[in-house]
């Protein structure tokens, strides 16, 4: 009843093709993103801004990334922490090396840095496809890394290889609280995902999907096969990239290049295939799951052993905690194998025929 | 639409999590046990964790706290991973009356995470034996406390080890050395003192990394074989130092001639060597055992009572207990100071307790007292040094225990303290901090 479309009439162009065509989805979007940039800065305190929110938020911008390449495009991929290392490794040297640089201009430069990485390691994908294609890409997991390690200019010589991130300053105003880091790393995952909102309606968003639904036919009807494929890994790298700088600067501040290992890009790949392959809400919902879920679990028997006045040994719950995560896993993507982001879908069209389905 | 659910889901988070915290009554002195209860690295954070909250224990039973001033924890899994490391640390710094006293990370991943939050918050981070060595300088690094001994130190005293062995440091000249190494943060950290002390003393040093986690060693040994070194330097942590064990034997490189840093020397790193494992000697901070006084006490007093952490009660007394034990003393011996200075039976707060940890100084008459002298050496921190101690004694296995083989064997800080004030004034310089004058501290 309130969420329908009825009534809502499209007179010109630009009104058919805005992207959120319901009224209702464009009040609640603009309340959600009032919440996130005002309350929630006004009333989280450090844990939730700090620990909580910002990873999250950074998560869901690096499994955006990777959904804009296997979800839209269709190329798995299996080498976004490498991205994001380049992305975190190149801001620092960017900072470092060009003095006053603005930051955001080195989160770009990082992010194109992280998109060259991304092409060279996506040629592969121009002759070969699916598992072939992941096993290919792993090659850039395991370079890159190597590369961070063994070269010392890219820690500054650093004995141990860490790199520890600058201080992050826009105009002379500086981000040094949890709350400024929260509403920075907030403005660039936002606009990002308007952004790449905006590129899957476009010509290349479609020619991603076309060359995801097959190839051949994609080819036949003069979509350029290499052109397309090469963007989509300089795009979701570019994405990746800026995550991974955002990781170290609004985040860790100091990381070691072991911190994106391959355990990270099968982390995002999980967000992304829990979420919803080929949807940009799903790359948040997925994130959420992964980061805050296990958290949850770890408070959560904290007050069930506190309100049932029962001592559980902390090494059987946080064995539960993974095993719970484990069986849930396998639920949701039995339940549900289009992720999260199908649920919310479902949920959307039953409202709209809500009272009265058919 | 995007995020709505989640947002009510976050805002029941928030509200659970208010509700959870119960509020604290004053005289108590909060610790944070952010440890590790599953994953490779679980039998190091469980065994660790278990000792610190064990004398813990043992202090609220037998004296009721710090002058009277209880300690309470919480606990929270941190998976030895860098994010859950810092959620944690986040968490739990502002629980109790005076918020987390101070932080021991137990990863040196986590360690690097929190040093710019920890000062910030004003909450001391404690690595002891892991972490930034260069913060072994207090003037840059006011919050950090390496105590005991870091990675460079133990390495130069793993050097005069080898120099007695082989009697004397002279015969060191020509001798060939390899550094098997954990290939992170952690494994890489000794490589530059290494290097160092090869120029200086004439020996041959070569650096063979092991991908995490290492329990694929056997191309690194086969080159371990074509060098044929004097002695190998083993720099490993978690399944790496089994394997790498049972690798050597595979090559018919001796056990005897196998030298571990203290993460590769627990009765968890060799016992499922099996034989392998025989004769191999590893460095140690803390010794093992249960016949000190305090650990006869943790046993009268907790476990007595069916209250101790362990629940595997063979592992009472094994490395990583007692050096769960050793984080205790000094926590609580940081605490106590802090409480001469501001006020004996007050919760201290991480500032106050950051000037206790400064200050401390366990001569070998407080660690009699404490009834642990066989289990840790004296230990005297300064403004300029936040390491304190430097020593390490080398223990072998002999296929059922560790035995001790040498007495305390001091660091070499001609080579280690150049190095470190180098390495902590280029961070001094990159993050544009101007070191504390040490004579202005009080």
């Amino acid at each position: 009843m309130l969420y329908r479309e009825a009534g809502q009439f499209k007179s010109t162009y630009a009104q058919d093709q805005q992207i959120f065509p319901i009224l209702q989805d464009r009040v609640a979007i603009a309340i959600l993103l009032a919440v996130a940039f005002l309350l929630v800065p006004a009333f989280g305190n450090q844990y939730w801004l700090g620990a909580i929110l910002t990873p999250f938020l950074i998560f869901s911008l690096a499994a955006l990334g990777l959904n804009i390449l296997t979800g839209y495009a269709g190329q798995l991929s299996l080498g976004t922490a490498a991205f994001m290392a380049v992305g975190a490794f190149m801001t620092y040297n960017f900072v470092l090396r060009i003095p006053g640089i603005p930051i955001l201009a080195a989160f770009v430069l990082a992010g194109l840095c992280a998109a060259a990485v991304g092409i060279v390691f996506g040629l592969p994908s121009v002759r070969i496809k699916g598992f072939y294609l992941a096993v290919a890409t792993l090659a850039a997991q395991f370079f890159v890394l190597w590369v961070l390690q063994r070269v010392g200019w890219f820690s500054n010589y650093s004995t141990s290889g860490v790199i520890t991130a600058q201080e992050i300053a826009i105009l002379g105003y500086r981000f040094d609280t949890p709350a400024k880091k929260y509403l920075l790393t907030l403005a660039v995952v936002a606009a990002m995902a308007l952004l790449a909102k905006n590129l899957m309606r476009s010509e290349t968003g479609r020619a991603f999907m076309a060359v995801r639904d097959m190839d051949v036919a994609a080819s036949v009807v003069g979509i350029p096969m290499m052109k397309t494929k090469l963007l989509a890994f300089a795009i979701s790298s570019f994405y990746a990239g800026v995550a991974g700088a955002l990781h170290a600067f609004t985040y860790l501040g100091t990381v070691e290049p072991e911190a994106y290992s391959l355990d990270l890009s099968f982390r995002i790949l999980f967000m992304v295939i829990i979420g919803g392959v080929g949807s940009i809400l799903g790359s948040f919902l997925g994130a959420g799951f992964i980061i805050l879920f296990p958290i949850f679990l770890n408070l959560a028997s904290g007050w069930v052993s506190g309100l049932f006045g029962v001592e559980i040994s902390f090494a059987v719950v946080s064995n539960l905690e993974v095993i719970i995560f484990g069986g849930l896993i396998i639920f949701f993507l039995i339940a549900e194998p289009h992720g999260l982001a199908r649920l919310w879908q479902i949920a959307k069209e039953k409202l709209r025929l809500w009272p009265f389905p058919h | 639409m995007k995020r709505k659910s989640l947002l009510v889901a976050v805002a029941a988070l928030a509200a659970g999590a208010y509700a959870g915290a119960v509020a604290a009554q004053a005289k108590e002195q909060f610790v944070p046990a952010n440890f590790y209860w599953v994953g490779p690295y679980a039998p190091g954070g469980s065994g660790a964790s278990g000792g610190m909250i064990d004398y813990f224990k043992l202090l609220n039973a037998r004296d009721g706290g710090i002058n009277g001033v209880k300690l309470t924890w919480e606990k929270c899994e941190t998976e030895y991973r860098n994010d859950r490391g810092v959620e944690c640390y986040e968490r739990s710094k502002k629980k109790g009356p005076t918020g987390a006293t101070l932080i021991h990370p137990f990863s040196t991943g986590i360690t690097y995470s929190l040093i710019e939050k920890g000062t910030a918050d004003k909450i001391p981070i404690v690595s002891v034996g892991y972490g930034r060595t260069d913060a072994s300088d207090g003037r840059v690094f006011p919050y950090v406390f390496p105590l005991i001994t870091n990675y460079w130190s133990q390495n130069t005293a793993k050097i005069k080890f080898i120099g007695m062995k082989e009697g004397g440091m002279d015969k060191l000249k020509g001798k060939k050395i390899v550094n098997i190494y954990h290939d992170s943060a952690y494994g890489k950290e000794t490589i530059p003192v290494l290097d160092v002390q090869a120029k200086k003393f004439g020996f041959q040093v070569t650096h063979i990394a092991v991908p995490h986690p290492g329990n694929e060693q056997q191309a690194q040994w086969l080159q371990v074989r074509q060098i044929k070194p004097d002695w190998v330097i083993l720099r490993g942590w978690g399944v790496m130092n089994p394997t790498a064990l049972k690798a050597a034997a595979k090559v018919g490189f001796p056990s005897t001639k196998i030298l571990g840093v203290w993460w590769s020397g627990a009765e968890e790193d060799v016992i499922p060597a099996g034989d392998a494992a025989k004769g191999y000697i590893a460095a140690g901070f803390n010794l093992p055992g249960t016949k000190q006084p305090v650990m006869q006490e943790i046993l009268k007093y907790v476990y007595a009572k069916g209250q101790g952490e362990l629940e595997d009660k063979s592992r009472i007394g094994s490395i990583y207990h007692t050096r769960g034990v050793v984080l205790g003393i000094l926590t609580v011996e940081a605490v106590r100071k802090a409480q001469e200075r501001y006020g004996k039976g007050n919760s201290m707060t991480g500032e106050q307790v950051r000037w206790g940890l400064e200050n401390l100084n366990l001569d070998a008459k407080r660690l009699k007292e404490l009834g642990a002298s066989d289990l840790m050496q004296p230990l005297k921190v300064s403004c300029l040094d936040h390491e304190g101690g430097g020593a390490v004694k080398f223990l072998q296995w002999d296929g059922k225990a560790w035995k001790v083989i040498t007495d305390w064997i001091p660091s070499d800080q001609s080579i280690v303290r150049p190095m470190i004030e180098a390495s902590a004034a280029q961070y001094a310089k990159e993050k544009g901090i101007t070191p504390r004058d040490c004579s202005k501290e009080k």
